[in-house]
């Protein structure tokens, strides 16, 4: 086309801004006859698929389409294949998932998919924890690490106002209860009790006795916690919150509540069990 | 008379908002009534110091002064809104960037919205409103009309934009994308765009052509469409008048229909129609080429507003909106396809006959790739809302590199090849300081483009693959956490990409500097007196 344009059709006449003319060229055919044919497409489609909005519902298209139903569809198939395997789940003891060679591959896979769909965004991607979530590779347990155990947390989670049965305990936040030099000497205890070196070691003595008397109840006298409470274990290197001195004094002073949710109202019984069988074999499951 | 009643209003209004301050319920709403405190008592000194001087002989001519404010305007909010893309690009690929002392005033989610916000309304309106003030004068050849009312667009627009920055930074925002400034913002820019449809049709009713040019029709489709969006998706009532807090009165699904028929028609009419407008003057003039089709343009044009105003609902594809609504938007976006390319057609076409000046002239260069890009957008779109395309792209990556070829491609390029061919014009240059800084600036923003774009694309289409991978039992393989880790590179060069477009604007800004400071002037006197 190009340069004869100016010849053959000629512009419209119309002249704006000095120089600004508009040539009369027809349409071209490519671009009418794909427009053509998206419309007809169009019209098309929107008889095969719901449409049109009439008084009463929309036309409802002569597929008979649903995108809801489609969903359904996909959710009932996977569930009617995976049916028979989840009930040997269900029935089988938790302590003998581990020895059912199929069964646990199962778990595991779907154990997995769970842990990532719902426990990650806490307990991270590879169940590694994050500051006040618990590392779950390890076998530092708050709450007790036999699958059983495991398997009660998730089903009820940790001081959640949700269910009934959660795990409950609450530590006291002690700038309320002990002075402040009581606080100093138990935090410089626990620092020498957990194997570093205390920020001033002539208040250890003391601090042991404030121990003794404060936290002894539900952390042991050897510092070794209470998983039937969820009191942590003092006396290793794990920390949920920070073992520094000032990490360490802050939890005496206000005290700590880490809560989980209840799962049993949102996951099956099934999908709790395998997750339960999944973070057990992790690596610190006892 | 007059003056009184504007002395009045202004002491009132300065008034009213210091009273806010003292009421206000939030901080957002406080610094606004501190703002619009010191801009009203300051033009109520204005005013008072200027009573008796005796009024000068009304203005003739070309109203361009306000063209002038409007390219500074547009390349300055331009760099902002560039910096800001970048600096959140950043923030995404290194989240250590969200800095813990900035907390709740400069994180992502904060900044984001600022983006957004200043290259589609601070940069792009600017932009519009520039480029359609000078075109609609020189096309209909008379002054603009309705007096001072343009500078009381310009700046009335200039304080809407630093009211929706100031609010996003400070938390005052109704969380609807690209309509986040809360009520009495929405009030404020309402009243600007009365006065802005005000002004341009009463220019065109007051023309001296017989025919109203097409860039003309595009500008009135823009500015009439905006305002009926803008008035349906911000209806809210107000917690208090006290404070930014309002509530929207569309519930559920259709609060989500209303907001996409919103939100798409904010890039049909804003950032397609608008902008084809200026397409549709400067492609032509820089090319010195009469438009390629009359016919065309008239056909593309009604095709386009008929049907882009239905196409909102592919944003809201396999949600709780009806089977119906999600079909009906889905072909009307498929057979908008054609009339979006008509506008293409007809800009390259426009150029067949002076390819040649594509080796010479940097800026036409810049008005091409700026409209292969648009057509490389408008295809994309009608592909990416046919629902089983959307069922991967939606959510991903992939839609923010589509945003962004059309936003950097499109947008970004014919704004800046309008500014470079407008500011010589404006201050009366012979032409610009430096072609060679032109060329420097296509060439970084084309390739800092693909880099975006190609990146978003890798990224986009990873994680749709990803999210929806199950095993042979049907449950999910990857978590989210594990295609947010497997981005980062893409982000990295996404960022780049935003790094490079960014020095290209920085160029761009010099040169223009340098024009009206350094460049030699136009050999004859200013030729900007209406064709009587």
């Amino acid at each position: 086309m190009s340069d004869q344009n100016k010849d053959q059709v000629g512009t419209t006449g119309h002249k704006w801004d000095e120089d600004l003319e508009e040539y009369n060229n027809p349409l071209p055919k490519w671009w009418v006859w794909v427009f053509y044919i998206t419309i007809i497409w169009g019209i098309g489609y929107t008889i095969a698929y719901p449409a049109w909005p009439m008084i009463e519902r929309a036309t409802p298209g002569l597929l008979g389409y649903s995108s809801r139903a489609e969903v359904a569809a996909d959710i009932a198939a996977v569930d009617a294949a995976n049916a028979p395997i989840n009930a040997r789940l269900e029935a089988t003891e938790l302590t003998e998932i581990e020895a059912d060679a199929d069964l646990n591959t199962y778990a595991n896979n779907a154990g997995r998919a769970v842990f990532q769909t719902f426990c990650a965004q806490c307990h991270g991607s590879g169940a590694q924890g994050a500051k006040g979530y618990p590392n779950l590779l390890d076998d530092d347990w708050l709450w007790g690490g036999d699958i059983a155990a495991i398997h009660e947390t998730v089903s009820y989670g940790i001081r959640n106002d949700q269910s009934d049965m959660a795990r409950y305990s609450e530590m006291p936040a002690f700038g309320e209860i002990l002075e402040e030099d009581e606080i100093d000497q138990v935090v410089n205890y626990v620092l020498a009790l957990s194997g570093q070196a205390p920020n001033d070691a002539t208040l250890v003595d003391a601090g042991e006795e404030v121990y003794l008397s404060s936290c002894a109840a539900c952390h042991a006298d050897d510092g070794s916690g209470d998983t039937d409470q969820g009191a942590p274990n003092l006396a290793d290197a794990i920390w949920l919150y920070g073992g520094d001195y000032d990490t360490v004094k802050a939890t005496v002073t206000n005290s700590r509540y880490g809560v989980m949710p209840a799962w049993d109202t949102r996951l099956s019984e099934a999908e709790i069990r395998a997750v339960a069988a999944y973070v057990h074999q992790l690596g610190g499951g006892q | 008379m007059t003056n009184t009643l504007k002395l009045v209003a202004l002491a009132a209004v300065t008034l009213f908002a210091m009273m806010a301050i003292n009421f206000a319920r939030d901080l957002s709403y406080q610094v606004h009534a501190i703002i619009v405190m010191l801009v009203a008592g300051g033009l109520f000194i204005i005013h008072v110091r200027r009573i008796g001087e005796p009024a000068g002989p009304a203005p003739t001519g070309y109203m361009d002064d306000v063209v002038r404010y409007g390219v500074i305007a547009t390349a300055f909010w331009g760099v902002v809104g560039f910096l800001a893309g970048t600096f959140i690009a950043f923030q995404l690929a290194f989240p250590v960037l969200n800095f813990e002392w900035a907390e709740g005033y400069a994180n992502f989610g904060r900044l984001r919205p600022l983006h957004t916000s200043a290259v589609i309304f601070a940069f792009g309106g600017n932009a519009l409103l520039a480029t359609s003030f000078y075109i609609v004068q020189r096309t209909c050849a008379v002054r603009l009309w309705g007096g001072n009312l343009a500078w009381f667009v310009f700046w009335g627009y200039q304080l809407f934009i630093v009211l929706a920055a100031t609010g996003y930074l400070l938390g005052g925002t109704q969380s609807k994308e690209y309509a986040e400034p809360e009520w009495y913002v929405d009030l404020w820019l309402t009243i600007v765009w009365v006065s802005y449809l005000l002004v341009f049709m009463g220019t065109v009713i007051m023309r001296k052509e017989r025919h109203i040019y097409v860039a003309n029709w595009f500008f009135m489709a823009f500015i009439i469409t905006v305002a009926m969006l803008h008035v349906v998706n911000n209806l809210s009532v107000p917690v208090s008048i006290w404070g930014s807090k309002s509530v929207i009165v569309w519930a559920g699904v259709a609060d989500a229909m209303v907001q996409w028929w919103y939100g798409h028609n904010a890039v049909g009419f804003f950032l397609t129609a608008g902008f084809l407008g200026m397409m549709y003057y400067f492609v032509p003039k820089q090319a010195e080429r009469p438009v390629f089709s009359y016919k065309l343009s008239i056909v593309h044009f009604w095709a386009l507003i008929f049907l882009y105003i239905w196409a909102g609902p592919h944003h809201l594809h396999y949600t709780a909106l009806p089977d119906w609504a999600s079909t009906l938007g889905m072909v009307f976006s498929v057979v908008l396809w054609m009339p979006s390319w008509g506008g293409m057609i007809n800009g390259l076409m426009t150029l067949s006959g002076a390819w040649d000046k594509l080796r010479t002239d940097p800026i036409i260069r810049m008005m091409v790739i700026s409209i292969g890009f648009y057509g490389m957008s408008t295809f994309e779109g009608p592909m990416m809302s046919i629902k089983a395309v959307n069922s991967l792209s939606h959510y991903t990556d992939w839609t923010i590199g589509h945003v962004h070829s059309g936003a950097l491609g499109w947008n970004g390029m014919i704004t800046f090849g309008a500014l470079y061919f407008l500011t010589p014009k404006l201050w009366n240059k012979a032409g610009l300081y430096s072609l060679k800084l032109v060329n420097w600036h296509f060439w970084l923003a084309t390739i800092g483009i693909v880099l975006y774009a190609a990146s978003m694309w890798v990224t986009g289409i990873m994680e749709g693959l990803m999210w929806r991978e199950v095993d042979a039992n049907g449950f999910l393989v990857n978590s989210f956490a594990d295609t947010v880790a497997a981005k980062f590179p893409m982000y990295v060069v996404r960022g780049l990409g935003g790094v490079m477009y960014l020095l290209g604007s920085l160029i761009m800004v010099y040169n223009l500097w340098m024009t009206v400071k350094a460049a030699p002037a136009k050999a004859e006197a200013s030729a900007a007196v209406p064709a009587e």
